[in-house]
Formats: structure tokens, C-alpha cells, sequence
């Protein structure tokens, strides 16, 4: 620790501190455009000067000026720094004005007014008026794809985004061209940018040069209310903040969580918002004659009950889709139980995870802030970059720390990071059953949907157990085994067992099984819409977008998406969060659980809860460690001796990610307009001129 | 006066033999193998006591410089990089050294290498020095050939010298852009700390020298430090190689002793002020980025960093431009602002943006198209450039101007009573430097 004295406070900070750090740790406030906690520090804005004692008679760089550069007094006093001085507030003002020489001056047209730095610290640190009378530089604006928007007169050259795309999102599609004045950031050829998070670029920006595109000219900040909440459309749930304006959801922007998604979002997961408006279903509808009617919410119940009435208890079954909430799916499955049906899968991919091999089997147990500890990495049969952006980045922000080995057994693709494609399939990974365990403290073996969505999907998971212990992957004190899901319900679901069930020695049917010709006479279809449903069983589709589950449905209730309900939801490594709701359901749909429990009663199988409330106390007391919300319970072990008698996995098969396109991976994302854009840039079938 | 025989650079005009065999005649690569044996230390001592002050422009000592190179350590590597970006306008001393006696240059770099236990030497020489670049790189390998330099030498220290050819960008010639431009990255300069003794040329340990501060090194340690420090006042020793252009009779390039009063390096070398010494009116006494000087104050002055310093000017490259009373001494500074708004590299804003700023009232300043109120304005925004930028580009673009207000505040105000009298509608020129 380093003694300091900043604006007359003594401090006592780690010496690889900068003065910027030490200087808030004394309270003192900073302004800042080119800093950011999580990029490389460049020290090109200059805002950040403070005077330091002592030193040469000119303002130092807090940002890159470390707490052990300083020299202490003659007598050995602690070096003081002081970020109130006249020398200091000049600086400030000169750089401000500066900024604004350039900066042109249309606050009421832009975007980022009420919630833009420039603006905040103009305010705060500069003067009243310009002295500048010349005319201002004029930059033409750059196409950068499809999300973000620019407007580069308003460039200030802080570097963020650059750093951004060369750092985090691993890209390096952004740059800077030319010098001096006429610098201009661009992706050089005005190209689209590549990153799965190229969005983040906006929020980075500090002023409004780089907006969101789909957002553009939408609202103002301070119009907007803001719902902390948590993102479905990869099962990483990272947190996010909505914000609404009325009933409208206006656009979704990353909340910070340093142990999810520290302060990333990707893309699908921001700007889904205009999918979430279109295509929806807002009014029950029935099928007759072959054509869907709308009806209202009694007739389809009665539909709905005379059709149970008819049928027995094990010709009726339940298939739940990626982005249901807890509350939903045991609401469902409470549902069936009254039934009587053992018919149950949450697993609409026909993953091989199962509750019965033991909680930590379906886990990503070294967690993913855990990824930043590690020494070592083996990928197998997944894509993390398509099937978790956000956690791709992660592996890359640990890879650039350097000393990081990394493998991958399956497709090869760009995962913005080099590694070592050791094979394609089971095989491979079964060639290392044989080897010594590896010389790594805390190894990682990350195993996707991609290998265990397959027949033998089972047979992989043994074998993956077995070389996770051979290889010392799992271990006294470590458990790097990891399972990376790619459905937000998922966890939730196998930790509520919501899968085929077994009574009287019957087993339950799953759902490539439920989906088959004549399986079943009814089946209840909560919003799965990545299967096919073959002909023959009469189907109940809860869901929120006219997708392909609700082309096949013979009744349509309609539900909420996840802003529009308050949900919990378990993430690939166990965390269970809290949802918030940001506005309401369209039309007639309603929340889901509201959806069983009335149509429950019309069954004559009431379920036991009249709110929200009475449903989580249920849910709560049947599965206590779902109740630690924001926390990872550890129960249950993986115990090797489970993965007896799996079989072996069929070699030569490759391991082939599930995710094909990022950007249409459910129903709310195929109904997204923009989705559809950012899906078609990245299959180079579209090029669109410059703005 | 210096004397012929004290001269360093006895080929600098060209007259003689500019390849190994013509250098070995004048006396380079004599003995050096005797100089490496007395070993590093004396070396950087020797270098210490010679009192040379870089040549480069700041003037910091370097046998100081070479001194702060930590211990060698295999895994991190010492660098020398010789700085030959010689872009500051005026300059042209270095370009004479590698065109006519780059064997003194080469010998150097195995000299200081060595002193700084560095195997690998980089020269990183101006993208316009086309010739030079040929010319040095024969003679690099006459060098290699003689087994003078390369991996088993005669001198024993395994060493490799690297020519890198810039691209012709001012910003190249500070030495942290010189590393990044080095490093195949754009030119912008990198924060400092770390110094690049610390954290150089791909992290490890690097020393940037200027050609001339190189070059001249074999010769003081053959002749001795106190024969060096012998020349000039106190604490601006040496023998400094002056590159006087403008309005004088005869423009050249000199080695003269430190310290040498104006009227007589102008008067001995340059053949006198064109028009008499009534006729001068300012002195841009070392390269484009110090402050002019008026001509009653440098006239007898010396030619030195203390007291060009006293003067508020600096010695800087010692690139003496003389201006006579026929200069428009407001157009010359505006002329030089356009060049920093051209050079800046764009990383940070003070200088992004100021340098435009400076450039675009001063062309207004030139023709008097300005309030009065403005000259003080102009100042003030100088003085928030400098010191508040990352490297000193920033502080040389602030120089010239507050060299111009300081001491021709008077002709600003003259130029804007004129244009007031008699104001028109045409648009501002640019004198132009737009199609340059």
C-alpha cells in the first residue's frame, strides 16, 4: 500500500492504483471521456489532468499516471495530488473548450442529450461561452452496420469504441483514419462490424456520434422509465435495464454485474425490442375448419377442457420452450401432475442433460466469472461466440491476459480468440482418456449443446465426465466442469425435474417422442417453436409470437413475453435471478401462470396459488435452493460412479453447435426486423449503401 | 572559432570519400575494439563527463540517458534506436552526417550498443531521406563485410544494425511515436511513464538517441571528455553541428563550437545578415518549435541551450533560421501553425483541436482580419495547449505563436488597424499552403 495525500486526504492505496482511482477513492470527482474501467487505458482526452506535487510544472494524466510513478516530498512525505487547483481547473476548462470547438452544438436534435458526458461535464468543469468564431469541422457520417448509428461530427476521438472492437469484442473492425483534425473513426471500408456485441459501441460512446440505430430520433432519456430485469435470449442471463415509455418497451441497455455479463450485452439481447411488438399473438384463437379463429378466453378453455375430458391422462403431454420463466413451467408442470400425465420435456432440442445424474452434471460449475481465474480451456461441441457472446468475451478478456491454452473439439470458427482444434468428434475426446491429468491448477472443460444434443448425447456426457477426471478437470477444491446451455429456461427447468417422469415402471415420453405421429391425443405446448409437431395430437400452443408453434396449434392462448411478466430464471451456471416486469402483456394475451391457473380451474384441477406470490412460496417450499435468488446453490455433486452403463458414443459423428444463426434463434428474434437485417449482413446476402 | 583539426564531422560537405575506406582515412573505426575493451562503464562515464547534452532538440545529457538502461536480462532485450526522423523544419544536419560520414554514425551505434548492452540497433530514418537511406544502408554493408558490425564482429560484441525507413510523418520524430511507428503501429505517441528506458520498443528496455548525439560519441571517447567539454560555456559543451538558413548571405550547415556568439557564427560561416546587420529582424534560433528571438536581444548572444533558454527560445536542433526585415513575420508563424495542424497525429485534443485553432486566427492575424481583444485570446489558448498534451508537439506549436506575441505584438496590432481602415469581403487566404 501507497501513501498518498489527495486534496489534502490522506489515503492509503495499492501502489498499482492509478491517481484517477486514488483520487475517487479520496472522494475527489474526476472527469473522464477516454477512461473506461474495462478497455486499455489511452490517455488521449486529457480531461482527466490533475496537479501532482512535486512532479514537472504541468498537469499529469491521472488515468495513466500510476499511484507508484509518484515521487514523495524531499523529506519523505507522502506525494500529493490535487484535482481542485487553479493549474487543474484551467486545464480542465482548456480541454472542454477544446472538445467543444469542433462539437457541434445540436443537443436538442441528438440522441444522446440528457445522458451524454460531454454534455454532464461541460455543465460541470467548463465555461460559460466559446471564444471559438471559426467555422467548425464538418465529418461525414459512416455506415458501421446495421445497429449503430453515426453522426461523427460529433466525434471526440476518445478511442472507446476502437479499443472496444480490438479488446473486448475481439474484431478489431473500428480504427482511425487520417491525422491530426481530420481524424475519422470508421470501419475503413464502411463496412458492417462483425462482433455479436458491436452494439455496446453506442453505450461506450460518450457523446452522440455512435447511437443505436433502431432507437434513433425514438425518445429522450429522461422520458423512459427503467426496469432492472434479465435477459433470455441466451442462458447466460445477463442483467439488463429496460425501458419503457408508456406501454412501449423503448430499448434494452446492460446493467452492470461483474459476475455475469459485467457490463456487456450482445446484440439479439439489445435490440430484440422491435420483435418484441411485431407478430404478436394478443387474443385466443381456435381452430376450425382448418383455419385459426379468434375466440375469447372462455371458449378456448372449454375447447381446451372438453378435449382433456375426452382423453386419458397418458395420451396427454407437455413440451416447454427456451424462454419460459420458472414460475411458468412449474405452474405447468403442477398442472400436469393434476392431470396425471408423466409426459413432460423442457428439452425441446432433445438435449441428453438429465435432473437424475445430479445437479452439478447440468451446471457450468466453474462459473463464468470463475473463467477469469482459469489456466486452462478445452471447448467441446460448442460455439461460445454464437451461443454466448457476452461469455465468448469473457474467454477472450482471460486468453488476453496471456498463459491460457486453449482447445476445441467440434466445428471450427472464428471465436476472436486462437486456439487449438484438436478433432471433430467423440472420438477425440475420447483420446484423452489415456493421457496424464493435465498440469493446470483450475483446467475448464466447457461442453455444449452441441455434443449432447444428439442421440448419444448421453453416452458423450459420460465420456466427458470420465475425461473431465482424467484430466484432473474435476478435483478436490475444483470442479471446471462445465456445461454452456444455450436456452434461458433450461436450468430452471431440470431443477425443477421438468422432464419425462416415471409411474409404475412406465418411463415418461420426451419430446422427440411427444412430437411423433399419433403419440399423443393432447399436447400442451408452451412456446416451444424450434420442433416440429407431426399430425395427430390436438395441440395447446401458450406463447407469445405467431411462430411456427402456433401455426401448428389447434388452440392459442396467448401469453407474455419476458418483459412484459416477472420471472425468475436460473442461468447455465446455477445463478438464479429475478426479473422484473417493465410493461404489460398486448390485448387479451396474460401473464403465463395466470394463463394455467384459470385454465386449470375450468379443468376441475385447480392449481394451489391465487398470485404470484402463492406460486413462488410453492415453488420455493418444493425446491428450497431456488429461493436464493442472485446466489448459486451447490447441491448435489457430480458423483462419476452415476455415469455408469452410458454406452459409448457413436466416434465419427462431429460435434456441430446448435446455434446456426445468431440472430434467429427464437420467436421473438425471427420477428425482429433488425434481427433479420444483422442476420443477413452476417450471411453477406445483404449490403447496404451508406447512410 | 573552431579549429579544422577539433572538428567530429571532417566529411560533412562531401568532398572527400564517404565509404569505409575514406572514414578509416579520416580516422573512424580506429582502435574501437580498444574502446569496447575498457568496458561500459567507462564508457557512460566518459560520455557523462564529456557533458554532451542530446542532440535532438531537448538537450538532455546523454551519457545520463545511457546510465538509466537497466542490468541486461535475457528474457527482455535492450534496444538502442537511433532517431534519424529528422523533420523539424530547418533541420538538416543529420541528413549531411549519413550522406557523408555515416560511418561515424554506424561506428556509434555499436559503441552506445554496447554500452547499453544492446544486441540490436535500430535506425529509424525520415521517409523523404531517400538517398541517405541508400547511402547509409552501403554502408552498413561495408560494415557487415569488414566484419565491423554482425553477429561475430571483430569487436566481439555480437550486434545487428537495422535500417527502418518511415513514412515521411513529423509525429515519427518523437521518440514514443517512433517506437509505435517501429513497432508496424500508427505513429502516436505513448503516455509517459513508462519511459522508454523502462517499457520500449516491444516493452523491453530502449534508449532513443538523435544521429548527431550517435555520431559523435566514438570521437569523444578516442579524444577524451575534457578535449569535448573543453568547447562552449559551462554545462553546454561540445562541438554542435549548426544548420543556419534564411536571410543570410551564404546558408550552410556548420560544426562550430557550443556557445559561439550569433554575429560571429553568422558572421564567419554565412558571410554576414543579407542587407547588413541593420537589416535583421528575428531569429528563430533552433527549429520550427522554439520561440522567435528579436534581433536586439540574439544578436550577441551564444549559441547555447542556457542561455537561448534565458532568451525564452530554446537551442533546440540548433536549425538557425535568420529572418530579415523583409519577412512578414506574422504570415512565417501563421505558415508554421499550418504545419503543426498538419503534423499533429490526432490522439490527444488539446493539439487535435488547438493546433487548427492556433492556424486558423493566425491566417486571419496575417491579413489584420482580427479584433485586438483576439492576440490576448490567441495567447491564452497557447498556453492551454501547452503542457496539457501527451508529447511536446503540443508545446511547439504553442512556441512560435507566443514567440510572435511576446515580441511583435505591435505588428499584429499595426496589420489590424490596416485591415480595419480599409476592410473587404475576400475570403480569408490560406498564402497557398491548402495546395502544398
Amino acid at each position: 500500500m501507497s501513501k498518498l495525500i489527495v486534496d489534502g486526504i490522506e489515503i492509503d492505496v495499492p501502489p498499482e492504483y492509478t491517481l484517477l482511482q486514488a483520487c475517487e477513492t479520496a472522494g475527489a470527482e474526476i472527469p473522464r471521456f477516454c477512461f473506461h474501467e474495462r478497455l486499455s487505458i489511452a490517455g488521449n482526452c486529457r480531461m482527466c489532468l490533475v496537479e501532482v506535487k512535486g512532479g514537472p510544472p504541468k498537469p499529469a494524466a491521472s488515468c495513466a499516471m500510476a499511484v507508484r510513478d509518484l515521487r514523495p516530498g524531499p523529506n519523505g512525505e507522502p506525494p500529493e495530488v490535487f484535482t481542485k487547483s487553479p493549474m487543474v481547473k484551467k486545464a480542465r476548462e482548456g480541454v472542454m473548450e477544446f472538445l467543444l470547438v469542433n462539437h457541434p452544438l445540436d443537443c436538442p436534435i441528438c440522441d444522446q442529450g440528457g445522458e451524454c458526458d460531454l454534455q454532464d461535464q461541460a455543465m460541470a468543469f467548463g465555461v460559460d461561452s466559446s471564444r471559438y468564431i471559426e467555422n467548425k469541422r464538418a465529418v461525414e457520417d459512416k455506415y458501421i452496420g446495421a445497429l449503430v448509428r453515426t453522426s461523427m461530427n460529433r466525434c471526440i476521438h476518445c478511442t472507446r469504441c476502437v479499443r472496444f472492437t480490438a479488446e473486448v469484442a475481439g474484431t478489431s473492425d473500428m480504427g482511425a483514419i487520417g491525422r491530426g483534425e481530420d481524424m475519422e473513426i470508421t470501419t475503413y471500408l464502411e463496412t458492417a462490424m462483425t462482433s455479436e456485441l458491436q452494439g455496446n459501441v453506442a453505450d461506450l460512446c460518450p457523446v452522440g456520434a455512435l447511437l443505436p440505430k433502431p432507437y434513433a430520433f425514438k425518445a429522450r432519456a429522461w422520458e423512459l422509465s427503467k426496469t432492472e430485469a434479465i435477459d433470455i435470449m441466451d442462458a447466460l442471463g445477463s442483467a439488463i435495464r429496460i425501458d419503457t415509455r408508456g406501454r412501449e418497451v423503448m430499448r434494452i441497455l446492460p446493467r452492470l454485474n461483474d459476475a455475469v455479463n459485467e457490463e456487456w450485452i450482445s446484440d439479439k439481447a439489445r435490440q430484440i425490442v422491435d420483435g418484441l411488438k411485431v407478430r404478436r399473438l394478443d387474443r385466443p384463437y381456435i381452430r376450425k375448419d382448418g383455419k385459426l379463429v379468434a375466440a375469447t378466453w372462455q371458449e378456448a378453455f372449454a375447447v381446451i377442457a372438453e378435449k382433456v375430458k375426452m382423453t386419458t391422462a397418458d395420451r396427454i403431454g407437455a413440451v416447454a420452450g427456451d424462454l419460459a420463466s420458472l414460475e411458468d413451467l412449474f405452474a405447468l408442470q403442477s398442472l400436469m401432475r393434476q392431470i396425471g400425465t408423466i409426459n413432460l420435456d423442457a428439452r425441446q432440442d432433445g438435449v441428453k442433460l438429465d435432473p437424475k445424474f445430479g445437479r452439478a452434471s447440468y451446471l457450468f460449475n466453474p462459473s463464468i466469472e470463475g473463467i477469469d481465474e482459469a489456466d486452462a480451456l478445452m471447448i467441446v461441441g460448442s460455439n461460445p461466440r454464437k451461443e454466448a457472446p457476452v461469455f465468448n468475451a469473457r474467454i477472450r478478456k482471460r486468453w488476453l491476459k496471456g498463459n491460457f491454452p486453449i482447445g476445441l473439439i467440434g466445428e471450427k470458427a472464428d471465436l476472436t480468440y486462437p486456439y487449438e482444434c484438436l478433432g471433430a468428434g467423440p472420438e477425440t475426446l475420447a483420446s484423452f482418456l489415456g493421457l496424464p491429468s493435465a498440469k493446470k491448477e483450475k483446467p475448464v472443460l466447457l461442453v455444449g449443446q452441441g455434443a449432447l444434443a444428439r442421440p448419444d448425447g448421453e453416452a458423450v456426457l459420460g465420456l466427458a465426465i470420465k475425461v473431465a477426471v482424467a484430466l484432473g478437470v474435476i478435483k478436490d477444491g475444483w470442479n471446471g466442469f462445465g456445461i454452456l446451455h444455450t436456452a434461458a429456461s433450461r436450468v430452471g427447468a431440470l431443477d425443477l425435474g421438468f422432464v419425462p417422469g416415471q409411474k409404475d415402471g412406465v418411463k415418461g415420453l420426451d419430446t422427440q417422442a411427444m412430437t411423433k405421429v399419433g403419440a399423443l391425443d393432447v399436447l400442451f405446448n408452451l412456446g416451444a417453436d424450434e420442433i416440429t409437431i407431426e399430425p395427430g395430437a390436438f395441440v395447446v400452443y401458450q406463447g407469445t409470437h405467431g411462430d411456427r408453434g402456433a401455426s401448428r396449434a389447434d388452440v392459442i392462448l396467448p401469453g407474455a413475453t419476458y418483459t412484459e411478466k416477472s420471472g425468475l430464471y436460473v442461468n447455465t451456471e446455477g445463478r438464479v435471478q429475478l426479473s422484473d416486469r417493465a410493461n404489460f402483456p398486448p390485448g387479451e394475451a396474460r401473464e403465463d401462470w395466470a394463463i394455467l391457473r384459470a385454465l386449470s380451474d375450468v379443468l376441475g384441477t385447480r392449481l394451489p396459488f391465487d398470485s404470484l406470490a402463492g406460486l413462488r412460496g410453492a415453488l420455493y417450499a418444493a425446491h428450497p435452493h431456488l429461493a436464493e435468488i442472485d446466489g448459486i446453490a451447490v447441491i448435489d455433486p457430480i458423483d462419476p460412479s452415476r455415469f455408469g452403463g452410458l454406452g459409448e458414443p457413436d466416434g465419427k459423428i462431429p460435434f456441430v453447435s446448435p446455434v446456426v444463426d445468431f440472430y434467429a434463434t427464437n420467436p421473438i428474434a425471427r420477428a425482429s426486423a433488425v434481427m433479420a437485417e444483422c442476420s443477413a449482413l452476417a450471411q453477406g446476402l445483404a449490403r447496404q449503401a451508406a447512410e | 572559432m573552431l579549429e579544422d583539426k577539433d572538428r567530429i564531422f571532417t566529411n560533412l560537405y562531401g568532398f572527400g570519400d564517404w565509404s569505409l575506406k575514406g572514414a578509416r582515412a579520416r580516422g573512424a573505426w580506429d582502435n574501437t575494439k580498444g574502446l569496447i575493451e575498457k568496458g561500459k562503464d567507462w564508457i557512460i562515464n566518459e560520455m557523462k563527463a564529456s557533458g554532451l547534452r542530446g542532440r535532438g532538440g531537448a538537450g538532455f545529457p546523454t551519457g545520463l540517458k545511457w546510465s538509466f538502461m537497466p542490468k541486461a536480462d535475457p528474457t527482455r532485450p535492450s534496444y538502442l534506436v537511433v532517431n534519424a526522423d529528422e523533420s523539424e523544419p530547418g533541420t538538416c544536419k543529420d541528413r549531411e552526417i549519413m550522406r557523408n560520414d555515416p560511418h561515424l554514425l554506424i561506428e556509434g551505434c555499436l559503441i552506445a550498443s554496447f554500452a547499453m548492452e544492446a544486441h540490436a540497433c535500430y535506425i529509424y530514418i525520415r521517409g523523404e531521406y531517400i538517398f541517405e537511406r541508400e547511402r547509409l544502408e552501403a554502408a552498413i554493408a561495408q560494415a557487415y563485410e569488414a566484419k565491423l558490425v554482425g553477429k561475430d564482429n571483430i569487436h566481439g560484441w555480437p550486434f545487428d544494425i537495422y535500417v527502418h525507413h518511415g513514412a515521411g510523418a513529423y509525429i515519427c520524430g518523437e521518440e514514443t511515436a517512433l517506437l509505435e511507428s517501429l513497432e508496424g503501429k500508427k505513429g502516436m505517441p505513448r503516455m509517459k511513464p513508462p519511459f522508454p528506458a523502462n517499457m520500449g520498443l516491444y516493452g523491453c528496455p530502449t534508449t532513443v538517441n538523435n544521429v548527431e548525439s550517435i555520431a559523435v560519441a566514438p570521437t569523444i571517447l578516442r579524444r577524451g571528455a575534457a578535449w569535448f567539454s573543453g568547447f562552449g560555456a559551462k554545462n553546454n559543451a561540445g562541438t554542435k553541428l549548426f544548420c543556419i538558413s534564411g536571410h543570410v548571405n551564404k546558408r550552410c550547415n556548420v560544426e562550430e563550437a557550443m556557445s559561439i556568439p550569433f554575429r560571429e557564427l553568422i558572421d564567419r560561416h554565412c558571410g554576414g545578415i543579407r542587407g547588413g546587420w541593420d537589416n535583421l529582424l528575428a531569429v528563430i534560433p533552433g527549429g520550427s518549435s522554439v520561440p522567435c528571438v528579436p534581433a536586439h536581444e540574439i544578436i550577441d548572444a551564444p549559441m547555447d541551450f542556457d542561455t537561448l533558454r534565458g532568451l525564452k527560445s530554446g537551442l533546440g536542433t540548433a536549425a538557425v533560421i535568420v529572418m530579415d526585415k523583409s519577412t512578414d513575420i506574422v504570415r512565417a508563424i501563421a505558415r508554421l501553425s499550418h504545419f503543426y495542424k498538419h503534423e499533429s497525429c490526432g490522439q490527444c485534443t488539446p493539439c487535435r483541436e488547438g493546433t487548427g485553432w492556433l492556424w486558423r486566427v493566425m491566417m486571419r492575424m496575417a491579413e489584420g482580419r482580427a479584433q485586438k481583444r483576439e492576440i490576448d485570446m490567441l495567447l491564452d489558448v497557447t498556453t492551454r495547449i501547452e503542457g496539457h498534451t501527451i508529447c511536446a508537439l503540443g508545446d511547439a506549436a504553442a512556441w512560435p505563436v507566443q514567440g510572435l506575441i511576446r515580441h511583435f505584438r505591435s505588428e499584429i496590432e499595426k496589420r489590424i488597424d490596416e485591415y480595419a481602415a480599409n476592410p473587404h469581403s475576400e475570403p480569408v487566404g490560406d498564402f497557398g499552403v491548402a495546395a502544398e
